[in-house]
């Protein structure tokens, strides 16, 4: 399971040395698999806010199928490594907790699917 | 039993190590699980079912009235009223879902749903002032089932499964239609407009959040 430190978001002019998505080694090429958003609920919850400019977390319940707990424990995690933005608000009286893709989250799904096309080339080559 | 080489090997810069068939299925399976996700959540957003059952009433109770009116001009006001007004119920419901999920109103899936859906609209428009000066009224009920399940059938490809599925059951009812005796158009119209306007939005409504 990967470490849920918190960190900022990435900064584009330092390359990074430990963080949660597309990390390196070093003195290699490639980026390492991110582990963080690897995860099958993660990686969904990811990819969905990908495609919206946010999404409750009841919408994320529903369209993902899972448990109220599952989605709070894996949305912490992404919230943690800041992914995911989320904000609280009342729609009347009922709390409302929406998430959104934060830049950062939109980069590492973006490394991560350049990390799986990457894969598939290889083994094809292969 | 163990080898031990001699001497050192020579490693090459790239791994030469070949990767297991599975991580190669794994990765597809990766791809596809992303790009699934995000065509079920770019849709949960687009398509307004409680709109499509606003609309299906609309069809549903202009149906008997256009079965009513003695003339062409009468049925074809009725209809293209009706139409009118389901477009505005329809429109209503898509701002409200947009704005209620913080979308923007046409953007991604639900732009390119109205600009797919947009063309057969336009010419079932031209098409029914043509047919309608021609004295070939009949012909508009299959007609408009016809085009806007084309309309459907291809803006659903950006949707839910269910969506060009819809589309294609309103095809098939226009091509039966366009078969059937003149005098069942207003039924046609108001099982193709109304029930499956009705069934569908009803499907999309309690499976996609309204």
């Amino acid at each position: 399971m990967a470490k849920s430190n918190a960190r900022p978001a990435d900064r584009p002019t330092k390359p990074r040395a430990e963080a949660p998505g597309g990390r390196r080694r070093a003195g290699e090429g490639a980026p390492e698999l991110n582990r963080l958003i690897h995860e099958r609920m993660r990686l969904g919850i990811v990819s969905a806010l990908a495609v919206n400019a946010s999404l409750t977390f009841n919408e994320l319940k529903e369209l993902l199928k899972t448990s109220d707990g599952n989605l709070s424990v894996h949305t912490r995690k992404l919230e943690e490594a800041q992914y995911v933005a989320c904000a609280k608000s009342f729609d009347g009286r009922i709390p409302r907790t929406e998430y959104r893709l934060t830049a950062a989250g939109r980069r590492a799904l973006e490394r991560y699917l350049d990390h799986m096309e990457a894969l598939i080339r290889a083994t094809r080559e292969g | 039993m163990c080898i031990i080489p001699a001497m050192a090997t020579v490693h090459p810069l790239r791994s030469a190590r070949p990767e297991p068939p599975t991580l190669h299925a794994r990765a597809m399976d990766n791809l596809r699980y992303i790009r699934e996700t995000m065509e079920r959540a770019a849709a949960f957003t687009a398509v307004p079912g409680w709109g499509m059952v606003a609309m299906g009433a609309i069809a549903l109770g202009a149906a008997p009235l256009a079965a009513r009116q003695a003339g062409p001009r009468g049925w074809l006001a009725i209809w293209v009223g009706a139409a009118a007004a389901a477009l505005a119920a329809g429109g209503a419901a898509l701002r409200r879902k947009a704005r209620a999920a913080r979308m923007p109103l046409l953007s991604g899936p639900g732009q390119k749903f109205a600009l797919s859906l947009a063309p057969p609209l336009a010419a079932g428009a031209l098409l029914t002032a043509a047919i309608a000066r021609a004295g070939l009224g009949e012909l508009l009920p299959g007609l408009w089932l016809l085009l806007y399940g084309a309309g459907v059938v291809t803006g659903g490809t950006f949707s839910i499964r269910v969506v060009p599925v819809m589309g294609l059951c309103f095809m098939l009812a226009g091509a039966l239609a366009l078969c059937a005796p003149a005098s069942w158009g207003d039924l046609f119209m108001a099982v193709g407009f109304g029930g499956l306007h009705l069934v569908f939005g009803l499907i999309i409504a309690r499976r996609y959040s309204g």
